[in-house]
């Protein structure tokens, strides 16, 4: 009898085994018998290990991730690529709950977005491109220029205005950034913005004294409209390794982020640090920059990017 | 608890007598930390690979300071490689040696710096160097990159040349050099446009203008904070246009700096400047020892390591072991020996440095080894008569009473000093002439006070 189950289960999941695709077998082979599958060798998990350190996982998520996969066991003749795929579709996984665009509420009159990050990332770049997707969708944009300390920042976002057809508030070198989006808030609610794109300094979050000012902002924001900043995005530079993680701690303690843009991944840094972003922090990343074009700003798309970090050919 | 915690103060005083040269077992056990620190730092991998296995062959077999544990040391050796592979005690400065005008070229990934540190540069060899210095922006793609550089040359008094309307970066770098040759400038600083190493077109063109100009210096502009991509991204411009020396930028940040390593030991060409900070005047001349420690991360191991070293004078640490010894240890000197474990500072971070703190770092917390425990300890002492701390014994209720009163403390704060001070003496007899000195030299004072009572 019990042998008779046993040759069922067996004979059960072998007729199952050839019926299903190649990526499903591993879920069989986790519980099937033992003998005829085997676990990776070290070498094998060492190189996976690397490949997702080279990626900029981090160390712990890296061997997190080898692990796993460490525990797993395979058919003999898996293939090399096959595992990247397992281990791709793993990572993807845990990205596909934080890919998010922005939500717009049509409601918010304007909907206000502060955006903020460390110097260079990309922000006054990120602010053209979203400006200019949402004119051709026939929003009204205005954005504030409110890094008024980096040399020719105004000049550079008034630039930005005039290619995505926004209007821009703008004011002196040097002038209180708090003071100027006051303005432009009382501004735009007068004259029916859908969307104020706030542009701000950039600045290293261990600044204390700039992190202050940038909190400063939020609470004038907040004096006109209680329920803005609508969203608080920090603009992170894909070539950045592990600093990542402590930029969105302590920018999301000063302000509140509520959502991420990666920048950059037209290079050939990975950017993979944002898989330890979404286990620690789950936040959203709404977007990711390409390029330097007005066009080059994509939805976050998970698999893509799992393929790119494992070098797996996309449709592998 | 106290059982455990004087175990394990035993077991480490054991330890350090024992040891004398770093074995290969040592190095396994650390080399994995060694290497996980420096990943987190975001060293490339290649790097942090080849550089444990020099540490390895090269630490083993070598004489561990008396001080210190195996662990402590061969962080140490690390640290001294870092130091060296980052190019040890050599200084920096630019090449001037060229016909005027010398030309210098800044070049990286997009937004990491360039036309910052241009403008650096420019007010540091005028203000430094005494000379008159060109800037010109080849960057015709960052909308007002062109304005930065202008603005910039404004504030600093620096002259930065017009800019035409349409014109191509190679023809920039020819109009520069042409009006810094024809005006007399000593130096032009040409400042290109961002461009990622994997971009043929824009390597291409900065290939070019190299090509052109053949600068004097070549330096690429690099966020400090930069990930793994470090190493690609160095020896792509390396390859391409043969960098004179790097410049790490945002320094003034909290990043470990990993990068910097990557960089030195896949192009083997210099850093020369650390950018830190936005104004012009921040910048600064490399320094190994300043980047090594924070990309080892580790530098406060190494620091303690060294000033225990030097604050514990070995005289007066032998010549309280002596006393110790012979029965003879009074509170008096039991007060200097905290004297000297409040100056050596930051007493948590010395606790971090006994070998196996983890473990034993709560308890010895608990145990009020803290700043506040030793200042009300040195109270207490100090509110005794001589004739009381050359004899305890004398110490009846109502003199522990007036003790407690006036040192701010509690009868049972006297009690508990007391039971140290005995305990110490205790811990003398009953562990000879072994196993002392080591903590003596790690903390500069007797075991004891690391050990509170256990009997009563
Ligand atoms: N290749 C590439 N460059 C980008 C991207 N986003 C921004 N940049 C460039 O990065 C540099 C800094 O961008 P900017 O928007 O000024 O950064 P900010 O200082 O954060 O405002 C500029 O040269 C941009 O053209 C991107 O997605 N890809
Ligand atoms: N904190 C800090 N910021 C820097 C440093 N160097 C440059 N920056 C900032 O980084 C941003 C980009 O610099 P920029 O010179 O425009 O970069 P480029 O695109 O490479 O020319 C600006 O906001 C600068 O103020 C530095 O050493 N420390
Ligand atoms: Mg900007
Ligand atoms: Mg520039």
């Amino acid at each position: 009898m019990a042998v008779e189950e046993s040759y069922k289960k067996n004979n059960w999941f072998q007729q199952l085994k050839a019926g299903l695709d190649k990526s499903r077998t591993r879920v069989a082979g986790a519980i099937t018998d033992t003998f005829s599958k085997r676990k990776l060798d070290q070498g094998a998990l060492g190189e996976l290990e690397a490949i997702l350190i080279q990626g900029d996982l981090g160390v712990s998520m890296a061997s997190k991730l080898s692990n796993f996969i460490g525990s797993m066991r395979f058919d003999t003749e898996v293939s090399d690529v096959e595992i990247r795929r397992i281990l791709s579709e793993e990572i993807e996984s845990i990205l596909t709950p934080i890919a998010r665009p922005i939500q717009l509420k049509p409601a918010n009159c304007p909907h206000v977005i502060l955006v903020c990050g460390v110097n260079g990332s990309g922000k006054t770049t990120t602010i053209g491109k979203l400006a200019f997707k949402w004119r051709t969708e026939g929003k009204a944009v205005a954005l504030v220029a409110a890094d008024t300390f980096r040399a020719a920042a105004v000049d550079q976002l008034e630039i930005w205005a005039e290619r995505s057809g926004c209007s821009i508030i703008s004011g002196k070198p040097g002038a209180d950034p708090a003071g100027l989006v006051f303005n432009a808030l009382e501004k735009t609610h007068a004259d029916k913005t859908d969307i104020l794109i706030v542009d701000t300094a950039g600045r290293l979050q261990n600044r204390k004294d700039l992190m202050d000012e940038l909190e400063k902002i939020v609470r004038v924001i907040k004096k006109i409209n209680p329920d803005a900043p609508h969203d608080t995005i920090l603009v992170l530079d894909a070539t950045i390794g592990q600093n990542t993680i402590n930029q969105v701690e302590i920018f999301k303690e000063a302000v509140n982020i509520s959502g991420l843009v990666l920048t950059k991944l037209d290079g050939s840094a990975k950017g993979g640090v944002v898989v330890a972003l979404a286990e620690k922090f789950k936040l959203p990343v709404h977007a990711v920059g390409i390029g330097e074009g007005i066009e080059d700003l994509q939805p976050f798309h998970p698999r893509g990017f799992c393929q790119s970090l494992l070098g797996l050919d996309i449709g592998d | 608890m106290f059982q455990s915690l004087s175990s394990a103060l035993e077991a480490i005083s054991e330890k350090l007598e024992k040891r004398s040269a770093i074995k290969k077992a040592d190095v396994d056990h650390e080399i994995e930390k060694i290497k996980t620190a420096l990943l987190d730092a975001d060293v490339a991998i290649q790097v942090v690979d080849s550089f444990a296995e020099k540490i390895k062959a090269g630490s083993i077999g070598q004489e561990v300071l008396r001080s210190v544990t195996p662990g402590q040391m061969i962080i140490k050796v690390v640290y001294d490689q870092l130091v060296e592979l980052l190019g040890g005690e050599e200084k920096h400065e630019l090449n001037f040696n060229a016909a005027p005008p010398v030309s210098i070229v800044l070049a990286g990934l997009q937004g990491s710096g360039k036309t910052t540190t241009a403008a650096k540069l420019a007010n540091r060899i005028t203000q430094l160097h005494k000379k008159k210095v060109l800037m010109a922006s080849l960057d015709v793609y960052r909308p007002a990159a062109q304005q930065q550089l202008q603005q910039l040359g404004k504030k600093i008094d620096v002259n930065v040349l017009d800019p035409i309307f349409g014109e191509k970066p190679t023809a920039i770098s020819s109009r520069a050099i042409k009006a810094g040759r024809i005006e007399g400038y000593d130096v032009v600083i040409l400042d290109t446009a961002g461009r990622l190493h994997v971009d043929e077109t824009l390597m291409t063109e900065l290939q070019d203008v190299c090509h052109y100009v053949n600068p004097t210096e070549t330096l690429l502009v690099v966020d400090s904070m930069t990930g793994q991509d470090a190493v690609n991204l160095a020896s792509e411009f390396n390859d391409k246009i043969e960098l004179s020396g790097i410049a790490l930028t945002r320094v003034d940040g909290d990043a470990r700096g990993g990068a910097a390593l990557s960089m030195r030991a896949i192009t083997g060409k210099p850093i020369k400047f650390l950018g830190v900070g936005e104004s012009v005047g921040d910048l600064d001349t490399f320094d190994a020892k300043r980047v090594a420690s924070s990309i080892l991360g580790m530098g406060d191991i190494v620091g303690l390591v060294e000033k225990a070293e030097t604050v514990v004078n070995q005289e007066e640490a032998e010549k309280t072991t002596k006393k110790l010894l012979k029965g003879q240890f009074t509170l008096d000197d039991m007060a200097k020996q905290l004297g000297q474990v409040k100056k050596m500072g930051n007493l948590e971070g010395l606790i971090n440095m006994l070998p196996g703190a983890k473990k034993i770092k709560p308890k010895l917390l608990e145990a009020n080894v803290n700043e506040q425990g030793i200042a009300r300890q040195e109270a207490i002492i100090k509110s005794m008569t001589i004739a009381e701390r050359r004899n305890p014994k004398i110490l009846n209720g109502s003199r522990r009473r007036r003790i407690a009163k006036g040192s701010g403390t509690t009868v049972q704060d006297v009690n508990r000093l007391l039971k140290q001070y005995k305990q110490m003496l205790l811990m003398v007899k009953k562990a000879g002439k072994k196993g002392m000195k080591g903590l003596f030299d790690m903390t500069g004072m007797p075991p004891g006070e690391l050990i509170p009572p256990r009997f009563n």
